[in-house]
């Protein structure tokens, strides 16, 4: 009864986003505002009926009920509670669910926070935020549909893959998804925009906000999805230039881009046209990325979750709401003026550089990532791209752009002179002198590119601290700083673990013992393990060196019950802001284990950098919020708002 | 006019500016697919047409059933992959997705030595056991191999 209610829900939530998308635009149309204040109660209606959908898959899931056809394939009677619950969405139509669940809340945010451009722009957003959310109610009901029954009732489930019954299963998806919908909310405000001829200054400070969340989510999503992989596929990386990685990184780095142009349409009403692309890109990317996971077009560690049919179904969708968004643009362009002109030397000048560098990230991602597919598409040939091309292309343009993110922010807007630029960046380029020199001699570093990514990790970094310790600093600029000395946190974590990384990979005995430069593991036992569902070979690996206590680390080789698979749990611990990063291989059949181990020096960083990062962007978000803050910074607030706007 | 010629001017310049670093970066980056792209390849591609030695590819298909071995190190692997049509030996020396199994679907990066023997540098970890990745499928489709294809959908 209950998965019924929830069919149901899902419908009428459809229904309720169609009239979102209908109401107010003919309303606006026909200068009806009976029919264009339909805009909020609708959002409100589909929010509670996309909740109550949502309930009610999770309850089908909570209890088991193995009639619902998506329970049964993907749950267990004997899997944990807290898989259960996050198991909802580890699955393409749960998925779904989930992203139209954070559409419609995203649309009751949109309905219940101040309207700063008035409420007839506030009806057009909602329409448009509906008429994209229609589409997705369309897939989940036609192609996906979540509440399918099974008659008759299987007695048990077929289990949860278990690569997914990880905690991070229960933010890394939710994350990510309010992510790509903040984004949509950007682009139902370009859209917006263009439709209502708003875009400008006003209209750029009502967009930041929800470009500033989304980008913060997405920050949180994908650090969370490197540390996950890191610990739980054993190779021993963080990052493998994986398709579905790509996915994600793309809308990141358009969003990356929007964030920065945005402000220079808020200070200079300049770069109005680009701005609006990238929203449109921004979001774009997003569905690219939804298409991606869910097509199955690629080889890819995320191909758990493929089904080919379905993807031709985002495809159009996907195509219908660019080519919507591109002839909107197209057709607008004429009329959004370009905004006003800008000196070489200024910060606006540097924003644009960075913006080119972002997009040509963008670009050479973009196409390792799908020549392949189109390549097979046009020829049948199968080749796959991997680090090397992403590494050589995307690792010249970062330093590029690391090397400007450091002088922008200390150059004024419209004109600046560069007198105090060179005393301003000392301290930074003294810090990359001395981590160059350091990591040279003392650490025997050799090799220009890490010795580059040191020099930049230092460059930056102290330069965001030197303006963050600057007098008079507003959240807004705070929040810059922190999030660019989150980046050069994370490039020194990738360097240094990468440059000073100590890797071997043996057959022990227990008892025997390996040499791994100034560290000595030795297999101390290995033996079984039991969990909820799963059993286990448990090696017991103490790693120490002089000066140090000591840890010991417990790799196992699991094998769970339902389904019945094994899986490589890593073993490891910290050390310093390193870690000691251990995996178990087969027994060899003469009494010897295979181990492979790893130290690696810095590798927290990376991923506190990624949370750096999203902390600045919240932070900077906070700055907008300033009705909720305490009198004190409200009045530092305030001042750039008179001032520089 | 002498504000409006500047204004025109910048656009211009900024244009141009960054139509030549796109176009750079999209010329560095297919060098760059050029040269590091890995073809994919089942054992009866290279039977027919055999891949430089030293030219990193991936290859493709089933692990022959009773030939997985191991060498005296106790780290590396030696198996055969097998299209039904040819065959190709291959050693990997690393710890072993945990889903390599003998008669099961498998992809490996590396190259060929001047023997013609498969040195992988990486195996394809599958993350499901009813997983085929879709180049092993292609490769295999025609050759009588039985697919089930509800199998292959996967998770």
């Amino acid at each position: 009864m209950i998965p019924e209610i929830g069919h149901f829900a899902l419908w009428l939530a459809a229904a309720a986003a169609l009239l979102q998308a209908v109401a107010p635009t003919v309303g606006l149309w026909r200068n009806d505002a009976g029919l264009q204040r339909l805009a909020v109660p609708a959002a409100v209606a589909q929010g509670l009926f996309t909740a109550l959908a949502f309930a009610a898959l999770t309850w089908a899931f909570v209890v088991s009920d193995f009639s619902v056809k998506l329970v049964a394939a993907n749950s267990h009677s004997m899997k944990p509670d807290m898989y259960r619950f996050t198991g909802v969405w580890a699955n393409h139509e749960g998925s779904l669910l989930l992203w139209v669940l954070v559409m419609a809340l995203a649309g009751l945010a949109i309905a219940f926070t101040p309207a700063t451009l008035g409420s007839r722009f506030r009806d057009r957003v909602l329409s448009v935020q509906g008429l994209v959310a229609l589409g997705f109610f369309a897939f989940l009901l036609l192609a996906s549909n979540p509440f399918e029954r099974l008659s008759p009732a299987p007695t048990e489930g077929q289990g949860l893959n278990p690569l997914l019954q990880d905690p991070g299963l229960a933010f890394h998806p939710p994350l990510l998804y309010a992510g790509y919908v903040g984004l949509s909310v950007a682009f139902a405000f370009a859209v917006g925009g263009m439709l209502e001829n708003r875009v400008g200054p006003a209209w750029a400070r009502a967009t930041r906000p929800w470009v500033l969340g989304a980008w913060a989510l997405l920050t949180l999503g994908i650090a969370l999805g490197s540390y996950w992989a890191y610990y739980e596929l054993g190779w021993g990386g963080w990052w493998f230039w994986d398709p579905v990685e790509n996915a994600a990184l793309m809308p990141w780095l358009a969003a990356t881009a929007l964030l920065h142009s945005l402000v220079v349409v808020m200070k200079r009403d300049a770069l109005r046209a680009w701005t609006l692309l990238l929203a449109v890109a921004a979001f774009s990317l997003s569905m690219m990325g939804t298409f991606i996971v869910r097509s199955g077009l690629l080889t890819s560690v995320h191909a758990f979750a493929v089904d080919p049919a379905r993807g031709l179904f985002l495809v159009v969708l996907m195509a219908l709401y660019i080519g919507g968004a591109l002839t909107i643009y197209a057709l607008a362009a004429g009329r959004v003026a370009e905004g006003r002109q800008f000196h070489l030397v200024s910060r606006e000048s540097v924003l644009v550089a960075n913006n080119l560098l972002i997009s040509a990230i963008l670009g050479v991602v973009f196409l390792g990532t799908l020549y392949p597919m189109a390549l097979e598409a046009a020829t049948g040939t199968q080749i796959s791209v991997g680090p090397p091309y992403f590494n050589r292309t995307t690792l010249p343009l970062l330093l590029a752009m690391t090397a400007l993110m450091a002088v922008g922010p200390f150059l004024g807007w419209k004109r600046s002179g560069t007198g105090h630029l060179a005393a301003r960046l000392l301290p930074a380029g003294a810090a990359a002198a001395v981590f160059v020199l350091v990591a040279a001699w003392p650490f025997g570093v050799r090799g220009v590119g890490w010795l580059l990514g040191f020099g930049a990790a230092a460059w930056l970094g102290a330069a965001s601290l030197s303006m963050l310790l600057r007098k008079g600093v507003t959240l807004a600029i705070a929040g810059m700083a922190l999030a660019h000395l989150g980046v050069a946190i994370s490039i020194l974590g990738a360097t240094a673990s990468g440059a000073l990384q100590r890797e071997a990979l043996v057959a022990l005995r227990v008892g025997d013992a390996v040499e791994l430069g100034p560290w000595r593991a030795e297999l101390l036992d290995v033996r079984p393990v039991a969990g909820p569902n799963w059993t286990a070979i448990e090696a017991q690996l103490e790693v120490k060196r002089e000066g140090h206590r000591g840890a010991v680390l417990k790799p196992q080789s699991r094998m769970f019950v339902a389904p019945a698979q094994e899986t490589t749990e890593s073993g490891r611990a910290g050390w310093r802001t390193g870690e000691l990063y251990a995996v178990l291989g087969k027994p060899d059949g003469s009494g010897r284990w295979q181990v492979h181990l790893w130290v690696k020096p810095m590798v927290r960083l990376i991923w506190w950098g990624g949370l750096l990062m999203a902390f600045g962007g919240l932070l900077a978000l906070g700055g907008k919020l300033r009705a909720f803050a305490p009198h004190k910074w409200r009045r530092q607030l305030a001042r750039p708002a008179q001032g520089a706007a | 006019m002498a504000v409006a010629r500047p204004r025109k001017q910048q656009r211009l310049v900024l244009a141009l500016v960054a139509l030549a670093v796109l176009a750079a970066a999209g010329v560095i980056a297919m060098f760059a697919l050029e040269d590091t792209a890995a073809y994919f390849r089942a054992p009866a591609d290279i039977e027919a047409n055999p891949p430089a030695p030293g030219e990193t590819f991936r290859l493709g298909g089933l692990v022959k059933p009773g030939s997985v071995g191991r060498s005296d190190d106790g780290l590396t692997l030696l198996f055969t992959v097998t299209d039904m049509k040819a065959e190709t030996s291959a050693s990997y020396r690393g710890l072993v997705p945990d889903l390599f199994r003998e008669g099961q679907g498998v992809i490996a990066t590396g190259r060929l030595d001047a023997s013609g023997h498969f040195e992988a540098e990486q195996l394809l970890a599958k993350h499901d056991e009813n997983y085929m990745p879709p180049e092993v499928a292609k490769a295999l489709e025609g050759t009588g191999h039985p697919m089930d294809k509800t199998a292959a959908k996967g998770g």
